[in-house]
């Protein structure tokens, strides 16, 4: 077959085609790949506060709540549920960037288990937090309560290990800790005064009153 | 100073080619000499910042407005394309002067993935952390800042080269290999830099 | 025996990331351990293979001065559909990979064999360039993220050869993607001569 001529119309007429077939493959494609992405968030969030909080069982979301700074920025997500509280929490200084982590508390505010969710640490280091802080590891600090002692690393004068080579890294992840704390337990009571400037804005699913319920 | 921070990362901490890897074809490309170096960077500064508005844009207006997300890498590298051959356009008409010294740049940028990947970095708004909201004043001042840390990291690099050029180098390393150990160390020398972007936080109070 | 010869021509005699040089970027920016270089090879394997494939079918009706633009938007659609694939069945893959998977539109190896090979060829030795030359980068891809995952942490593939705290992080970090990568493409020219 002959090489189509570059005329303006061929040329009109095939880039438009082109385009316009593409447009239509992608939407398709979008369409059938799109509840299968929602699908994969979700599990991975239930799965994930599953893990946080130990329990055999998945626990069941009772209750979120949204904690934002003045600025409108999200500092902190709590999902209440029936097996303790999983915060997710944010601290902005980590080593190039934001540091998230999800971590699971039981009743009396102590450490059940955590998970870092997001990092923009290099591979290797991210790994890192999410190994060395857990039981068996150097930094443990499951099973320690923030609200008692404040999670510090022992170069700041605390008692957890920072990681090897990564002070930054470790100093970040135990703020994180520390605010998910205080969120958790300002989003039992709002007017604890550690987070006065908070503003607790609740969306939960099945809850319509704000955050004055204990 | 959200915009002095966001200055001062983007091109000392978070340097674009040194520590987030885009644009390594122009940087190992074009580097041999300074004046050429200096002329790449001229122009990716140029096309970038302009880019950045257009893709955001679209993005807003276009995309997310339609919910047409999907759309766009190919949205977008189809808008740069353009925006290429425009701006080569109406530089030749207005000014034959800059036409001369950045013309013969202008066809490479298409394909620097650092021009796609800072549109699609300013639209998802990935480069803002606390006290420094993603929209469009920051999502510029982003973009040209990281335009000016490619083009320190080409010129600092062409003034390395320029140096090997005059020293022995063994037989396998000449060439592509000593160009990137090269590389390697002076991207090291900017790793002194990480943690100077939460000092200035706390400095300016963010 | 001719399609071997161009699948063998891509993964050694024109291997893309230790004989031409090409897309470096997520070469540096994906190999902090071998699996994510695997993975970003077979990425972009298998973008190369459908644009190959689908550029030799529709060549004939592409006019010569509107060729690049419909080649950049074949490929943008084919990485478009990897992404939503990848987000939606490897989500692993998807966020490790992160923003480098929409940069592979502008890998130069693939808007280059589009050229180069694809638009001169039939459907068929176009699926092998593919293949060959997508292999070629995935194995230089694994093969750099190999380097630095054993000299930065000890280990390959996740498999723990020396205790992690005797690695040189540096290798992990960006610095030395560039030392690893220099060091390995002098070794490949002391063999070639």
């Amino acid at each position: 077959m002959k090489k189509l001529d570059s005329t303006i119309g061929n040329m009109a007429i095939v880039l438009t085609v082109v385009s316009v077939v593409a447009a239509g493959i992608l939407a398709y494609v979008n369409q059938m790949t799109a509840p299968q992405i929602e699908k994969i968030k979700a599990e991975k969030l239930s799965k994930g506060i599953k893990d946080v909080l130990v329990s055999g069982a998945a626990p069941v979301v009772q209750k979120v709540d949204t904690m934002k700074n003045e600025k409108g920025d999200i500092t902190a997500i709590i999902y209440n549920t029936d097996k303790g509280a999983a915060v997710q929490s944010t601290d902005p200084n980590g080593f190039g960037g934001n540091l998230t982590i999800l971590v699971g508390f039981d009743e009396a505010g102590s450490i059940k288990g955590y998970k870092v969710l997001e990092t923009t640490e290099t591979p290797g280091l991210g790994a890192k937090a999410s190994t060395w802080f857990q039981k068996d590891g150097k930094g443990n600090i499951i099973g320690k309560n923030p609200g008692e002692k404040e999670l510090v690393v022992s170069k700041d004068g605390g008692d957890v290990d920072a990681i090897t080579a990564s002070t930054i890294t470790s100093r970040a992840f135990l703020r994180a800790v520390n605010a998910a704390y205080k969120a958790y337990k300002s989003g039992a009571s709002c007017s604890a005064p550690a987070v006065a400037a908070d503003e607790c804005v609740n969306d939960s699913v099945d809850e319509t009153s704000t955050c004055s319920n204990k | 100073m959200a915009f002095i921070l966001i200055f001062i990362t983007a091109i000392f901490v978070n340097n674009v080619v040194l520590s987030q890897f885009l644009g390594i074809c122009p940087f190992l490309g074009v580097s041999k000499k300074i004046e050429t170096a200096s002329g790449m960077g001229a122009a990716v500064a140029f096309v970038l910042t302009i880019a950045t508005i257009v893709t955001y844009l679209l993005q807003k207006f276009v995309l997310d407005a339609f919910g047409l997300q999907y759309l766009q890498t190919i949205a977008f590298i189809l808008v740069i394309a353009a925006l290429v051959q425009m701006v080569e356009i109406i530089l030749k008409k207005v000014s034959p002067a800059l036409y001369q010294s950045l013309g013969v740049f202008l066809p490479l940028i298409t394909t620097n993935c650092c021009i796609l990947g800072v549109a699609i970095i300013v639209a998802q708004g990935t480069y803002a952390t606390y006290g420094i909201e993603p929209n469009l004043l920051t999502g510029i001042v982003y973009a040209f800042s990281t335009a000016i840390g490619f083009a320190l990291a080409m010129v600092i690099f062409a003034g390395i080269r320029e140096q090997l050029d005059l020293v022995e180098v063994p037989a396998g390393m000449k060439g592509t290999a000593i160009a990137l150990v090269s590389a390697g160390l002076l991207a090291m020398a900017f790793m002194g830099f990480s943690g100077v972007d939460g000092g200035l936080k706390v400095l300016f109070g963010l | 025996m001719n399609n071997f010869k161009i699948l063998l021509n891509g993964i050694i005699k024109e291997n893309p990331t230790f004989v031409l040089l090409l897309g470096m970027c997520p070469t540096l920016g994906t190999t902090s351990s071998a699996i994510n270089g695997m993975s970003m090879g077979l990425a972009t394997t298998a973008v190369l293979i459908f644009s190959n494939f689908l550029i030799s079918l529709i060549k004939n009706l592409i006019p010569d001065m509107v060729r690049i633009p419909s080649y950049i938007v074949v490929i943008a659609s084919l990485v478009t559909i990897l992404q939503m694939v990848l987000q939606a069945y490897v989500p692993d893959v998807y966020d490790t990979l992160g923003l480098f998977i929409p940069l592979i539109v502008v890998n130069c190896i693939i808007l280059g064999r589009a050229e180069a090979f694809a638009a001169k060829n039939g459907p068929i030795p176009s699926i092998f360039d593919g293949i060959g030359i997508g292999l070629g980068f995935t194995l230089g891809l694994t093969t750099l993220g190999a380097v630095r995952e054993f000299l930065g942490s000890g280990k390959i593939f996740n498999f723990e050869i020396f205790p992690e705290s005797y690695g040189m992080l540096v290798f992990v970090l960006a610095p030395g993607a560039f030392l690893a990568l220099g060091y390995l493409i002098a070794i490949v020219n002391k063999l070639k001569a």
